[in-house]
């Protein structure tokens, strides 16, 4: 169970966005190709940060807590999902605000 | 490089991104200032049980020292850059055409009913006022 825990923060973060999808319509899901195209170029980027990160030993994870599933570079699993649902969050999130406010973001909406 | 050089430049790359490389401008807008401090208490709230509960741990000779919610400062500049670099792509792609329909909003039967109460109400005081 304790395994789980980093995927249990992960799976958390995403229930408290997710509702957002339904209830504001922020259709963010459904506009999944530009979803996915935007999850591509950040993964990677903070990957490779994350991957330098463990080499020069700025942080290390629990193995207790995390699913001991390790990527090439001992990178865990659980960490490669941080960067996909926090993005997915964030932009959740962003377009809520927008649907609220209506304030201009500049992807054709001016 | 320490953790709190390397989150320092990572803040700057993204800033970087955002006004010059996409032209998103998101930093002078608004609507991401808004946004931003939703994010960071859930930020705050996950990071916090992440480092709390000891999930992820930092090297003390990679960090300034300064925490809040048990978190070192430097991952709020982590997170900053992670969120400000997936908003100016996603802003980006949308301005380059992908996938703007359907916007934010649309078809939302709460958005609608909240719009026409607020409607209603500003209708009642502005011909209240005549």
């Amino acid at each position: 169970m304790s395994h789980l825990a980093y995927l249990l923060v992960l799976a958390g973060c995403l229930v408290c966005a997710i509702w957002l999808e339904p209830v504001l319509r922020v259709n963010v899901l459904r506009r999944w190709r530009r979803l996915l195209l935007t999850l591509l170029p950040v993964i990677v980027v903070f990957v490779l940060w994350d991957l330098a990160a463990i080499a020069a030993g700025h942080w290390t994870f629990d193995p207790e807590q995390t699913t001991g599933i390790l990527l090439p570079g001992g990178l865990p699993v659980d960490e490669l999902l941080f960067f996909v649902v926090v993005p997915v969050c964030a932009v959740l999130g962003f377009e809520a605000v927008r649907a609220v406010l209506r304030r201009p973001a500049g992807d054709g909406d001016e | 490089m320490t953790y709190t050089a390397a989150a320092l430049l990572g803040v700057v790359a993204a800033i970087g991104v955002d006004l010059f490389l996409l032209r998103t401008r998101l930093v002078r807008r608004v609507v991401f200032w808004a946004t931003y401090p939703i994010i960071i208490v859930f930020q705050l709230l996950s990071n916090g049980i992440l480092t709390g509960r000891r999930i992820v741990i930092y090297d003390p000779a990679a960090i300034i020292g300064w925490r809040i919610a048990y978190a070192p400062v430097e991952d709020l500049l982590f997170g900053f850059a992670m969120v400000l670099l997936t908003l100016s792509v996603w802003v980006w792609l949308g301005r380059r055409g992908v996938q703007r329909e359907p916007r934010a909003g649309e078809g939302s039967a709460l958005l609608r009913f909240a719009r026409a109460r607020l409607d209603e109400r500003t209708g009642q005081r502005k011909s209240a006022d005549m």
